[in-house]
């Protein structure tokens, strides 16, 4: 499979966005790696915290396929801990909100079973799903 | 007169005993809590986009709540919380208000035109506060420690092997939540030393529980949640004391199902500082667990 990287799409309107939205300058990112050691549900992720800060930077529009947007629970330990200040969270939030805005929604509210949805603290229903869908 | 508090959604309902029990020290200690005459849910979630203005809404409603039970004339005031996630969303919206003021404008706007908040506006003084904060700076380690002394005899707490447990939105954003240091709090272990019990740290104080993940991806909270309960267990805790309904969903239920033997009961700290200060059992509010606390703090001759 190829990928294009070009100067294009590092500087191009799918970076533009992601930064808008995160309010984040993504190329601070040098990539030493804190915020995937400190990721709690790292085992759970497909593509790690820091590849997907990488793809981002790099424009790769593949990065809004990844189950680690949706996994990721917003612990902020990888903010918390970020030498460069890059605010990982807001970067996710951010790739999230531009998938649902292409349609790419795997979070389905009305899959939860009812027993489920009893039993939550209703925080969880709330912020989880203001997170995680539309 | 007592201080503004917010209880939020789930502790009006799933987490009441979280409620009840806060109220009820928050009054035995002389630091009354008075709930806001208008409030709804703040959201349950800080909006990590920059641009959302309509999540802000919600918080900013609250926060002018607490203008109004505070000086509305200045703006100053506080509003208290119990539930780690309100304190998180409420902070952190001040913060980003303060930060960004065409937002402010905006939402400002959008609020003193609705028809519950008319001519209503944020001014982005009110200071929002933690109940474990107040029992810190407000009245210290060492009075609660008397108060705790003072109260009927028994102390059903002293020696208690407890584990501190934070959870992540307490201390996190550190520079925004400013509440204690993230890698090592030590704001519980000195709750818990004040109440007579034993804190016992452990690493995994302040990891995720998996959060609103229970919602979306249950199996995730559960292998963390049990991983958080079988380390308090090998520390040799006896208990587990949490500030965030959520992170206690997480830790009671969820781990209790997974295949550890380890079965720690989880507390609010408020339940605990009930049962230190000798209030009645209704104000312990333990019903509702799902690993039953109550065994640990029945006396022989009760049996």
């Amino acid at each position: 499979m190829r990928t294009k990287i070009s100067i294009e799409t590092v500087m191009g309107a799918f970076v533009k966005d992601i930064e808008l939205i995160s309010g984040q300058d993504l190329l601070a990112c040098n990539q030493c790696g804190k915020c995937s050691s400190g990721c709690p549900v790292v085992d759970a992720l497909d593509v790690l915290p820091s590849a997907i800060l990488r793809l981002a930077q790099l424009g790769i529009e593949d990065v809004l396929e990844a189950q680690t947007i949706w996994t990721c629970a917003s612990c902020l330990t990888c903010v918390s801990r970020c030498p460069k200040d890059v605010d990982l969270p807001r970067v996710m939030e951010a790739l999230r909100t531009i998938a649902m805005q292409r349609g790419i929604q795997p979070v389905d509210v009305a899959a939860v079973p009812d027993e489920l949805v009893a039993d939550l603290p209703q925080m969880a229903i709330i912020g989880g799903f203001r997170k995680f869908s539309i | 007169m007592g201080t503004p508090y917010f209880p939020g959604c789930t502790l009006s309902t799933k987490a009441k005993s979280f409620d009840v029990s806060g109220r009820a020290v928050a009054e035995a200690l002389g630091m009354p809590l008075d709930e806001l005459t208008d409030w709804q849910c703040c959201g349950a979630t800080f909006p990590l986009s920059t641009d959302n203005s309509m999540a802000l809404i919600a918080p900013a409603r609250i926060l002018i709540q607490a203008e109004q039970q505070g000086d509305p004339q200045t703006g100053t005031g506080k509003v208290a919380t119990l539930c780690a996630i309100c304190y998180n969303v409420l902070k952190r919206t001040n913060v980003a208000l303060r930060e960004r003021p065409e937002q402010l404008e905006r939402i400002n706007w959008f609020i003193s035109t609705d028809t519950t908040t008319q001519g209503l506006t944020y001014h982005s003084k009110i200071e929002v506060v933690h109940f474990l904060e107040m029992l810190r700076d407000d009245l210290g380690w060492d009075a609660l420690r008397q108060k705790v002394e003072e109260a009927n005899g028994q102390n059903r707490v002293k020696g208690l092997k407890v584990a501190p447990y934070y959870g992540c939105l307490l201390l996190r954003p550190p520079d925004e939540m400013g509440l204690d240091d993230p890698e090592a709090p030590v704001i519980l272990s000195d709750f818990l030393r004040a109440l007579g019990a034993e804190p016992v740290e452990f690493a995994f104080q302040s990891e995720c529980c998996g959060s609103y993940l229970a919602a979306s991806k249950p199996d995730v909270p559960q292998a963390l949640s049990n991983t958080i309960i079988e380390q308090a267990a090998q520390a040799g805790a006896q208990a587990i004391v949490t500030a965030c309904p959520l992170c206690q969903y997480n830790l009671d239920k969820r781990a209790a199902t997974a295949r550890s033997t380890a079965k720690l009961p989880t507390l609010y700290f408020t339940q605990l500082l009930a049962i230190a200060l000798g209030l009645s059992e209704e104000a312990w509010a333990l019903d509702g667990h799902y690993i039953d606390p109550a065994p640990l703090f029945a006396v022989k001759s009760e049996i």
